[in-house]
């Protein structure tokens, strides 16, 4: 019959527009939420190329003026933004927050490797009783204990220093749980033939676990390195001295309570340094940083 | 779980130990019991005689008008930062999830906001949403909205609440991507055969296989809106209008820092302490649980 043929192809002709009309809009919603995401960044990366003025006057520019370099230079080597606060230059800003990030990442991966070493491939006693003392630290982020934890620095006589800044922070059961549950799959043949050779602990730990560990450090790396460059009470309390100023920090101390007198285009440009670091981290190494994300959370 | 073979030694595992035993105590254990010591010490005004007082400064704070307004405050952001945030990933990962031209890129593009620190996010919603440098600030003044969240309360609280939810949004995408995805096809193809719709299959098919998924997410996403968002309040309200966006954290840094309360910021402290720890709890037995099936 010929009415059966034509229907059918009237049904894949409306079922090919409905699959069409379905991908359009999967793909509208998705330019809709990438755009939510990028508008702010936008709105900053042009707001910190056009002048004070412009941007104070409330105009707000939605396509990128002729001031880049100018705020660009000024805010790396001179810093500016609130009317009364002391200007700190971003690059020294950055600099703290780079060596921050770094010993945080770089102390919580190399104390936590050695820490579960020692639970995995050694028998001792207490050794359940201390690797639940490090596990129950994962139940307290620094903020809950962050008074106490201030006292016993100054105690220590650690306000205002990097090492204070950044010891506290080092302690990590997420990454002693990650190491030990890798250390866990390393077949017990490998022991034995490090046992066989003569081969000491230390010697076995340096040639065969550290060589396995490779991607799981670096995607714990990408992880620690936004954990550490993102910290902002511990810095606030710890740190008065302007030169340690680390950059989220001293980005809101430039915005103050938000005066619509402030130089708000060299905020902008601060804003956008201090993103760059972390956001290029996470693109750059996306694919260590789902590993580490997904694999430290369970 | 145990090794068969291992090493040994006495003096070297518990050498290999003390760096990471050492931070832990001096900055974990210490500090804690001085929290709970503290929330029992009263000091008098001038800071010269410290009294011992029990249990005083919990019942205390379980009587102060202004804490019961912290804990009201920080239900609110918290349960509405979680749904915003999970709601927005869920229907994005479902976007994402689809056989489309592009989908790495727009995967790439999706999970960025993860690397900004929620004081950031906080900056960068505050050059949006300032009454007098901000493009929608502007906007809302322009069709004639009284916006300004830095003397209205509610307003104040949106404004904390979209920048602390937008920056976790990324976060639970990749979680429900990689959800989705381990979803075989097989079930999703035998519903389709069924002739159960894309509405219907997902919420009778997908959806109940996503849900340990998003019962993880929504612990996460608790801590996170309880601990990690003190940034995003301090950068951009500070607590205000009045206490309209003062959370439980930020109170007890307020107390404790500003007010030089010790006691009762200890007592605060140790209150939260016992909730971590009871989400940790909740969250723990729940990972067991799926181990299991």
């Amino acid at each position: 019959m010929p009415t059966a043929t034509i229907d059918v192809e009237a049904l894949a002709a409306a079922s090919r527009r409905r699959k069409a009309r379905e991908r359009f809009l999967t793909h509208l919603a998705l330019i809709l939420g990438i755009a939510v995401f990028a508008l702010p960044i936008w709105i900053t990366i042009v707001g910190s190329t056009h002048d004070t003025d412009t941007i104070g006057r409330g105009d707000v520019p939605l396509l990128p003026g002729t001031e880049a370099i100018h705020n660009y230079t000024t805010a790396w080597f001179q810093g500016g933004g609130g009317r009364n606060t002391f200007a700190v230059p971003a690059s020294t800003m950055l600099w703290n927050s780079l060596i921050m990030a770094i010993l945080i990442a770089v102390g919580k991966i190399a104390i936590s490797l050695l820490s579960a070493f020692a639970v995995v491939f050694f028998s001792f006693p207490l050794r359940m009783v201390f690797f639940w003392m490090i596990f129950i630290t994962l139940m307290l982020p620094v903020e809950v204990r962050i008074i106490p934890t201030f006292q016993v620095m100054t105690d220590l006589g650690l306000i205002d220093t990097m090492t204070g800044l950044t010891l506290p922070l080092i302690a990590s059961a997420t990454a002693t749980l990650l190491f030990r549950q890798f250390f866990l799959t390393i077949p017990d043949e490998y022991v034995e033939a490090a046992k066989v050779d003569g081969a000491g602990p230390l010697r076995f730990f340096k040639d065969v676990v550290l060589p396995l560990s490779t991607t799981n450090i670096a995607a714990l790396f990408v992880i620690l390195f936004i954990y550490g460059w993102n910290q902002y009470l511990w810095p606030l309390l710890m740190v008065s001295n302007r030169d340690l100023e680390t950059v989220i920090v001293g980005l809101t101390k430039m915005i103050g309570i938000g005066d619509t007198q402030n130089e708000w285009n060299l905020i902008m440009t601060t804003a956008v340094f201090a993103l760059l670091p972390p956001v290029a981290v996470v693109v750059l190494m996306q694919r260590w940083f789902i590993k580490g994300l997904t694999e430290t959370e369970k | 779980m145990r090794k068969k073979v291992i090493f040994r030694g006495v003096a070297l595992p518990y050498l290999l130990l003390v760096p990471q035993l050492a931070v832990t105590i001096v900055f974990f254990f210490w500090p804690a019991g001085m929290a709970v010591w503290q929330s029992t010490l009263r000091q008098d005004a001038f800071g010269l005689r410290t009294e011992f007082v029990a249990f005083e400064n919990f019942l205390d704070l379980f009587g102060d008008a202004l804490y019961l307004n912290a804990a009201w405050n920080t239900v609110i952001f918290s349960s509405s930062v979680a749904a915003l945030a999970l709601g927005a990933a869920l229907f994005l990962a479902v976007q994402a999830d689809k056989h489309i031209r592009g989908a790495g890129l727009y995967k790439t593009l999706l999970i960025w906001p993860y690397a900004v620190a929620p004081a950031l996010a906080a900056v960068l919603w505050l050059f949006i949403f300032h009454p007098s440098i901000g493009l929608v600030g502007r906007a809302f003044g322009a069709i004639g909205i009284d916006w300004d969240y830095r003397v209205n309360g509610g307003q104040a609280m949106t404004m904390v609440v979209i920048a602390a939810a937008w920056k976790q949004v990324s976060y639970n995408f990749i979680f429900f991507l990689a959800g989705l995805q381990s979803i075989p096809t097989s079930v999703l193809e035998a519903a389709a055969i069924d002739g159960a719709r894309p509405f219907r299959r997902f919420w009778t098919v997908i959806f109940p296989l996503l849900s340990p998924t998003a019962f993880f997410l929504l612990v996460v996403n608790l801590v996170y809106a309880f601990f990690d968002t003190f940034g995003v309040i301090h950068a951009l309200t500070r607590g205000g209008p009045g206490n309209a966006t003062e959370t439980l954290i930020y109170k007890v840094y307020v107390d404790g820092v500003q007010n030089l309360n010790f006691g009762s910021s200890a007592a605060q402290s140790v209150i939260l302490m016992v909730i971590v720890i009871a989400l940790t709890a909740i969250q723990f037995r729940f990972i067991e649980r799926r181990v299991h099936y």
